[in-house]
């Protein structure tokens, strides 16, 4: 930030005698010699959003014009809130999963995963390595599922609408697969704590080793179409720029920190779901800049491509081995048996009615999800339901870097920095 | 179900009570992440401790939150999930602030710059200050917010006010109300403002909770 508006931000907030506001002086623009003064003279309030095809969502800018040239960006978010942490404070673990699917909805079963991950550290539960296979190849499907909205929407911010089109028929692919597996398109509510609500179908696996043979074609397709296109280069490169040391310290995460070349993911440094074993590359920018932002996320697709390929050669390995732990204490029973064996009746019960109980601590954990690294924060006083459940939103974090990239752009480079850090507004308000 | 692995106290906690003493009042392992409790005063200091020194390097910020236990006798407690990028490793900084004194810690914004947001939703949503924020006001709620802080134990989960009275309020927030202060200074519309807002305006009527 610059020196400048530390200085404003800083003045006392309030008002004068005369309802004044005192909390920031009113602008006096530098002058630039030779600068016409009709032009120059005045700065503009322009308002963007929450109305506004092109903030992917409610999200509001307000901007600060001088001439063409942003002299600040003041983002208002918080039009969808809707108060998740605290609705997680009412319920049982399991029955948080829904509301997951509704932070960032276009991963919706990344974010089941992280869940159950993070229920699972607080209880001290290792699942099976099917389920474990399973959940990647869920995280990884929701990777590749909400980069393509980003290249879509980001292409038709920018002015291009073919790859778009090339985009949401893949993504399409994706979303037929994950109803085959789930039974919905976007609300998945695909994990349970101790395993999966469902292993997957019979045709799922063709299906998406038919997927991972021909999706090469579309990403082929978008690469010429925009990693050399003077128009793309022109617009992105050199734009909304951050460095390293500046992305690290607004803890930036996922591709807009990698894009700024800090060469961390968590699935490499932190490892879950035994992502080590997997032979995959972190694909890491240089610039800072939205091109660059854009060639890793392009990358990443490519690589989430390898995944599923190794993921569903173990998948055949593993084949009619245990989803869930076979604690049933954890997990409810299969439903023959419940209603067979008395025993496995009572523990559905109360399962159903008390919930899975963890022991009083608290766990974070974080994966790599799509916009970066998305962390649930559990606080069990040994109830059923969570003192506090926190999520570190993506979104929001890489948000809140905004008004830094916009300094001193022009007005139409605010809807291609936007576009480019990849928000959600479900997540970004919750 | 296999037990996780022995609990692993993070080598940055030995450090931090000989750099500290006293000021590290306890600390903890929870489902092997390491939880460090420092003083209330003194939380900036080991905060940028940890940044600074090398050994130690936690440069990112992965999160600030609060945390309000169900026992109300418990104070409430802020937190910081720290992380060092070089190093690979995490560490958990709390502090506790005890209900009846001031709710207030030092802001980390001039350590970290990502703390800027996330504080200011914890001031939202825990009415936790931080001394020091360039510009703590509200977030996810919206600035004349008067129901009170809604992660708060004491706030019910349907909020204070009656489903009548939030729809009356909304009905009757005016439309300019939208702008924040600092906007409507950076435009110079003051004088161009109706009369009675300017009438509000002076008589502080908003941006502050009642």
């Amino acid at each position: 930030m610059s020196l400048r508006t530390v200085e404003l931000a800083l003045a006392t907030p309030g008002v004068d005698a005369e309802g004044r506001a005192t909390r920031v002086p009113l602008t006096a623009p530098e002058r630039t010699p030779g600068y016409d003064e009709d032009f120059g003279a005045e700065h503009m309030l322009v308002n963007i959003g929450p109305q506004h095809p092109a903030t992917h969502g409610v999200l509001r800018l307000v901007i600060e014009l001088e001439g063409e040239t942003v002299k600040r960006c003041i983002p208002h978010v918080g039009y969808l809130h809707s108060g998740f942490e605290k609705l997680g404070e009412y319920r049982h673990y399991n029955q948080i999963i829904p509301l997951t699917d509704r932070t960032d909805y276009l991963s919706p079963m990344a974010n089941n995963v992280c869940l159950a991950l993070a229920a699972e550290k607080l209880m001290g539960i290792q699942v099976p390595e099917r389920c474990r296979v399973l959940r990647v190849i869920a995280c990884e499907m929701s990777r590749i599922i909400s980069h393509l909205v980003w290249l879509g929407t980001t292409g038709i911010d920018l002015g291009a609408f073919t790859p778009f089109l090339w985009s949401f028929q893949e993504r399409e692919r994706i979303y037929n697969l994950q109803e085959m597996w789930t039974g919905a398109r976007l609300t998945t509510s695909l994990t349970r704590v101790g395993g999966m609500m469902a292993d997957v179908p019979e045709a799922f696996e063709a299906g998406l080793r038919d997927f991972t043979r021909t999706f090469p074609k579309t990403l082929t397709e978008v690469d010429t179409m925009f990693t050399r296109n003077a128009i793309w280069i022109g617009r992105t490169q050199g734009v909304g720029v951050l460095t390293a040391a500046e992305a690290t310290n607004y803890s930036l995460s996922g591709p807009m920190l990698r894009a700024s070349g800090v060469d961390y993911d968590v699935r490499k440094d932190r490892p879950y779901l035994d992502y080590e074993t997997y032979e995959f590359d972190v694909p890491v920018g240089e610039h800072g800049d939205i091109y660059d932002r854009y060639r890793v996320r392009l990358e990443e697709m490519w690589q989430s491509n390898r995944i599923l390929s190794q993921a569903l050669d173990r998948l055949e390995r593993l084949q009619g081995a245990p989803v869930n732990v076979s604690d049933p204490r954890v997990i409810l029973p299969p439903k023959s048996r419940a209603m067979s064996d008395m025993e496995a009746m009572i523990y559905h019960f109360k399962q159903v009615m008390e919930g899975v109980k963890p022991p009083a601590g608290e766990a974070y954990l974080g994966i790599e999800n799509p916009k970066g690294e998305l962390g649930y924060y559990f606080v069990s006083d040994g109830t059923a339901k969570p003192v506090r459940w926190r999520i570190r939103p993506p979104s929001f974090i890489n948000l809140a870097s905004l008004p830094k990239m916009c300094e001193g752009a022009l007005l139409s480079d605010v809807i291609a920095i936007n576009a480019s850090v990849d928000i959600v507004m479900g997540e970004v308000d919750r | 179900m296999t037990a996780p692995a022995g609990p692993v106290l993070s080598p940055s906690v030995p450090a931090l009570r000989a750099e500290f003493g006293a000021a590290v009042t306890r600390h903890a392992v929870s489902c092997s992440d390491t939880i460090v409790y420092v003083e209330r005063d003194r939380s900036h200091d080991v905060l940028a401790w940890l940044r600074d020194t090398p050994g130690q390097q936690f440069d990112y910020l992965t999160d600030v939150t609060a945390v309000e236990y169900r026992d109300p006798e418990r104070p409430l407690e802020v937190v910081w999930q720290l992380r060092s990028l070089p190093r690979k490793a995490d560490l958990r900084v709390k502090t506790e602030l005890a209900k009846a004194g001031p709710l207030e810690v030092r802001s980390v914004w001039d350590l970290w710059r990502g703390a800027d947001w996330l504080e200011r939703e914890v001031y939202d949503m825990f009415g936790i200050g931080f001394a020091g924020h360039p510009d703590l006001r509200r977030i996810l709620m919206w600035e004349t917010y008067a129901e009170g802080y809604p992660l708060r134990k004491d706030f019910p989960l349907r909020g204070h006010f009656s489903r009548a009275e939030q729809t009356r309020q909304a009905l009757a927030a005016n439309p300019e109300a939208h702008y924040s202060m600092e906007e409507l200074s950076i435009a110079d519309a003051f004088d161009e403002l109706p009369a009675d807002m300017r009438e509000r305006l002076a008589r502080g009527e908003r941006g502050f909770l009642k």
